[in-house]
């Protein structure tokens, strides 16, 4: 870096950020502090902060009353399965707007995004129907098409964005020298797509695991991913903070951590020129 | 790897997943959707118990009771199949059962007692004299109260007290320094929330939804009459946000020690004296819902039951499934684990009989409540409707959370309580005239 | 450049997503269009094996003359129109916070990030529960503490207090896409600008801004999509009362507690047409950023 950062200035921008960032991060901090406490401690005036005695005990409740894992390999299948399937359709969809424009493109792409206008619930039926009639209902794979589907617009203008960054030059110099289209796509474009595309990857598969509509509406005991298993705990009777927020920091906990190393990769992705 | 290899890898790969998705179908087990209700979840600790016995293993789908309703109502109304047993209550059992959409339980075996089951209860979930839903709890309201707060404000409960009479004790009893309020209610919008408990309280006040004609009524002084006293107790008297406070919220208080009265569902009255979760659990005192002396008392009636839909394939397997979850037999296991406060209440007469539960301190309280409930003819005035807090016609649900969010506004100040009942009269003619009632 | 081969292969390889997205449009459009024209009351029995009767634009005229509607498209809009607001104004800064060199920027930068990972309802209902309650949440305590009166922030503050929550949402977005683009940003010219004695605002206006209009667009654009049709976050704290009712929670009230099909499909016709009018009317606005 060009600049010169004095030490002051470094403390002064430390201490700021991670105010911030603490005050942003409180709620979800506070929902993991609180699934450790009891239901009494929960709601103790004034709240605790540190002084308490932890217990697993709402864990212990909540993996008694349902089977976490199932519902955990329904959301890794769903979202995963829908986000791969979507960025195999997007990535040829965005390569011929990106690299082949017509005067179309920009039509096309905004009215790829205007199919997400219509509001899920004013399509309940519909869909509901479709999916008794194809015998689909809490189904994975019916799921998995549904979410890919919602999401197929955003998948393919991240995708669009990112390819539009690359040099055209590059790739005409590599058709001058007789690279075939395969090749052009595999040993050109794909290296240096992959930051974009991995961001991609992830910002889907954290939007289908976060989708609550339909994974709610379209399954019954078979397919119901996390979604389905935070709304048993949302308000039963009783006290019920801590159970909340124990089934509420297992409902998260994945994405949390898979975000948490996929962070360089998530900002660097982006970084990559996409939207400069 | 060349690319084409890559690919038909990542196809196949594909492929193989999504068959292996698509080919998932119903093993070889009932689907049972539910509500997250305490005795429900207890329940669930208990199918091992019955999977024992008849070797068919049971799927639990349990929901919030917004989620469940808006589920099991899509379900089906598009005929989806997906719940071999539906959790379903009082309002929506009697219009089910009419489309045909249920199978009736007219055939339940000699050992189940059919005739123990609750008149009150078995009338409300049947329809043309065919039951339609078996109850797995069934409930009225009534006030639970602190009598050691009554004490202290020098005042005693009387059994069947009247409006006036709580609208004194609740300003009694408030302390605001220590946090305690004298009255919680719900006023949460929604039908099955705040619009519940004030439809049964208007009762009590000579109100009603319509007149025969189906004409919305709630230009009517007696409507006027209730939401004025709510509103002035609850601001007087009441919770800080009681306009957003429902059954949970007001629990919540409750066990807590911050309210002096509650009125509100009779199964709460097992989780207020229950010393684990509840602060002031050997302080409750019960008695019947307030009146006004017209006749009438602000009681409601409700059931969660279980039903089952028409097309079911395994109509034999959920019938042997409920004949288990609300026989005699389930409620002696649950006391023999659990003690008797503990059972799933309000649904058999048997249980009211048996000395054990009477020794129970809200027995005798929660069985006055529900024989006092009759939903044929639950308003001072003459009504065309079934149903206490609601009234059991399709239209109903959608009329009263939007007329109930106009009221819960004006309990939060928003409005005026005039302005209020001349949108929910404005709402509820609007909604009739469409659904070709006038 | 373009070749007519790579043109028809560029056909071909878009044809996949334009089709499946062809067909996930239609069908359900259609059905929603064929119900929005009919009386569909499930509960009363009525079903497509059955036949639905056909009311013209019955249904049309009772969504649009009810008066539940103009308020509603009132929230919608003050809904999106807040949350934006507040994401692209906060994200900026907070975006430029970020990218000044800090202690712990990997640790302060997930942290940031993390509310974005959340579901929706666990969100909702951490806000409502654990913080929002006027008597044990967390704002209420802190009220007292300084001695004063706890808020009940869902009742008296019920709109703003939703835009708040879905704002702690979307901001981790906004800020990301921001980030990226700020750390694209020539730092040569800044330092010259900076050397020039340009003031930090002039700076911030004619170098910093349009560098990020792009970004700030797409971040317009991708959000105002999704919270167009915000449902959780109401349906768990509010319920729809106290002015929160937008077009999509409406619609969820005709089509789920009045289980009245006809009149929800005519409602999710109107939301097309508010989300298209929304639409057009942000491109005519940022769309040209787009093309750079």
């Amino acid at each position: 870096m060009a600049r010169t950062v004095t030490t002051q200035r470094k403390i002064l921008t430390t201490a700021a950020a991670w105010t911030i960032c603490l005050i942003i991060f409180f709620p979800i901090y506070w929902t993991i502090l609180t699934s450790f406490k009891t239901e009494a401690q929960a709601i103790n005036d004034p709240p605790l902060f540190f002084a308490f005695d932890w217990t697993l005990e709402n864990y212990a409740i909540v993996q008694e009353r349902s089977d976490y894992m199932k519902f955990l390999r329904n959301s890794v299948i769903i979202a995963g399965g829908s986000t791969i399937l979507g960025i195999l359709i997007a990535i040829p969809a965005a390569w011929s707007m990106a690299f082949v424009p017509s005067r179309r493109t920009k039509d096309i792409l905004l009215w790829m995004l205007s199919t997400k206008m219509l509001p899920a619930v004013g399509v309940l039926y519909p869909i509901s129907l479709i999916f008794v009639r194809f015998d689909l209902l809490d189904t994975r794979g019916g799921l998995m098409v549904v979410i890919m589907l919602i999401n197929l617009p955003i998948i393919v203008w991240m995708l669009y964005t990112y390819f539009k960054e690359i040099p055209g030059e590059i790739l005409e110099a590599s058709r001058m020298d007789g690279a075939t289209l395969k090749e052009e796509l595999l040993y050109v474009l794909t290296p240096m797509a992959i930051p974009g595309i991995a961001s991609t990857l992830l910002l889907n598969f954290i939007l289908a695991w976060n989708e609550a509509f339909w994974t709610l509406n379209l399954t019954a005991a078979n397919a119901a991913p996390l979604t389905a298993f935070i709304a048993s705990y949302s308000s039963p009777e009783g006290l019920f903070f801590a159970k909340l927020s124990a089934a509420s920091t297992m409902a998260i906990a994945p994405i949390l951590i898979l975000g948490w190393f996929s962070q360089k990769q998530l900002v660097r992705g982006l970084t990559f020129g996409a939207v400069k | 790897m060349s690319f084409k290899s890559t690919l038909c890898a990542a196809t196949a790969l594909s492929l193989i997943t999504a068959g292996g998705a698509f080919a998932d179908g119903h093993a070889k087990t009932i689907t049972i959707a539910t509500v997250n209700n305490g005795d429900m979840i207890r329940m669930q600790g208990y199918t091992d118990h019955f999977t024992e016995a008849t070797g068919i293993s049971v799927e639990w789908v349990t929901l919030e009771e917004n989620v469940l309703r808006q589920r099991v109502t899509t379900d089906i109304t598009t005929k989806g199949g997906a719940f071999d047993i539906m959790t379903i209550g009082m309002y929506e059992t009697p219009i089910w059962g009419a489309n045909g959409w249920l199978v009736a339980l007219d055939d339940l075996s000699d050992d189940y007692d059919v005739q123990d089951l609750l008149p009150a209860m078995a009338g409300g979930l049947s329809h043309d004299g065919k039951l339609f839903a078996a109850p797995f709890y069934g409930e009225s309201s009534m006030i639970m109260y602190r009598a050691d707060l009554m004490e202290k404000a020098g005042l005693e409960m009387p059994d069947a007290p009247t409006w006036e009479f709580i609208g004194q004790a609740a300003a009694a009893m408030t302390d605001r320094d220590n946090e305690i309020n004298g009255i919680c209610l719900r006023g949460k919008a929604g039908w099955g929330e705040g619009g519940a408990f004030i439809t049964a309280m208007s009762n009590s006040f000579g109100a009603r939804w319509f007149d025969e004609d189906w004409n919305a009524q709630f230009d009517t002084d007696a409507w006027a009459n209730t939401l004025t006293f709510y509103k002035d107790m609850m601001d007087a008297a009441g919770p800080t946000g009681y306009a957003t406070n429902g059954f949970n919220e007001n629990l919540s208080l409750f066990q807590q020690g911050k309210c002096g009265m509650w009125i509100d569902a009779t199964v709460a009255a097992s989780f207020v004296t229950n010393p684990n979760d509840s602060t002031v659990a050997d302080k409750v005192g019960f008695a019947l819902a307030p009146d006004t002396g017209l006749g009438k008392r602000s009681n409601w009636l409700w059931a969660w039951a279980l039903a089952i839909p028409a097309g079911t394939q395994q109509q034999a397997e959920a019938k042997q499934f409920i004949e288990w979850a609300t026989s005699k037999d389930y409620i002696e296991l649950v006391a023999a684990n659990e003690g008797w406060a503990n059972v799933p209440p309000g649904a058999r007469t048997s249980l009211y009989e048996n000395p054990n539960y009477q020794a129970v301190p809200f027995a005798k309280m929660t069985l006055d409540s529900i024989l006092s409930a009759d939903p044929n003819d639950s308003t001072v005035d003459p009504s065309p409707y079934v149903g206490i807090q609601f009234a059991a016609i399709p239209e109903f649900a959608g009329i009263a959370t939007e007329v109930s969010q106009e009221f819960s506004a004006a309990y939060a100040g928003q409005q005026t309580i005039a302005v209020a009942l001349e949108k929910a009269q404005a709402i509820t003619n609007e909604a009739m005239e469409a659904a070709g009632y006038r | 450049m373009a070749t007519k081969a790579s043109r028809s292969a560029a056909r071909i390889m878009m044809a996949p997503a334009v089709v499946l997205l062809l067909g996930w449009m239609l069908v359900p459009l259609i059905m929603t269009l064929w119900f929005s024209f009919t009386k569909y009351l499930p509960l009363r029995g009525d079903s497509i094996e059955r036949g639905l009767d056909w009311v013209g634009i019955a249904n049309y005229a009772r969504f649009i003359s009810s008066s539940s509607f103009w308020p509603a498209v009132q929230t919608t809009l003050i809904m999106v129109g807040g949350v934006l607001l507040i994401t692209v104004v906060l994200g900026i800064l907070l975006a430029m916070l970020l990218d000044q060199p800090m202690w712990g920027q990997g640790v302060v930068r997930i942290l940031v990030i993390a509310p974005f990972f959340v579901m929706p309802t666990v969100s909702a209902l951490v806000w409502k529960n654990m913080l929002m309650d006027p008597v044990n949440g967390i704002f209420a305590h802190l009220w007292r503490f300084f001695g004063a009166e706890p808020v009940a922030w869902l009742q008296d503050a019920s709109l703003s207090s939703i835009i708040m929550i879905v704002s702690w949402q979307w901001l981790p977005f906004a800020t990301l896409i921001l980030l990226t683009a700020i750390q694209s940003l020539d730092s040569e010219q800044l330092e010259a600008a900076e050397m020039d004695g340009a003031p930090v605002i002039k700076r911030f206006w004619y170098i910093v801004l349009p560098h990020l209009a792009r970004a700030i667009t797409i971040v317009i654009l991708i959000q105002t999509i999704f919270l167009l049709s915000i449902f959780a976050e109401i349906f768990v704290t509010t319920g729809g009362a106290f002015g929160t009712r937008t077009l999509t929670y409406l619609i969820f009230q005709r089509v789920i507690d009045s289980q009245n099909i006809g009149l929800g499909s005519a409602g999710g016709v109107y939301a097309i047409i508010l989300a298209n009018v929304v639409a057009i009317f942000l491109m005519r606005i940022v769309g040209k950023n787009l093309d750079a």
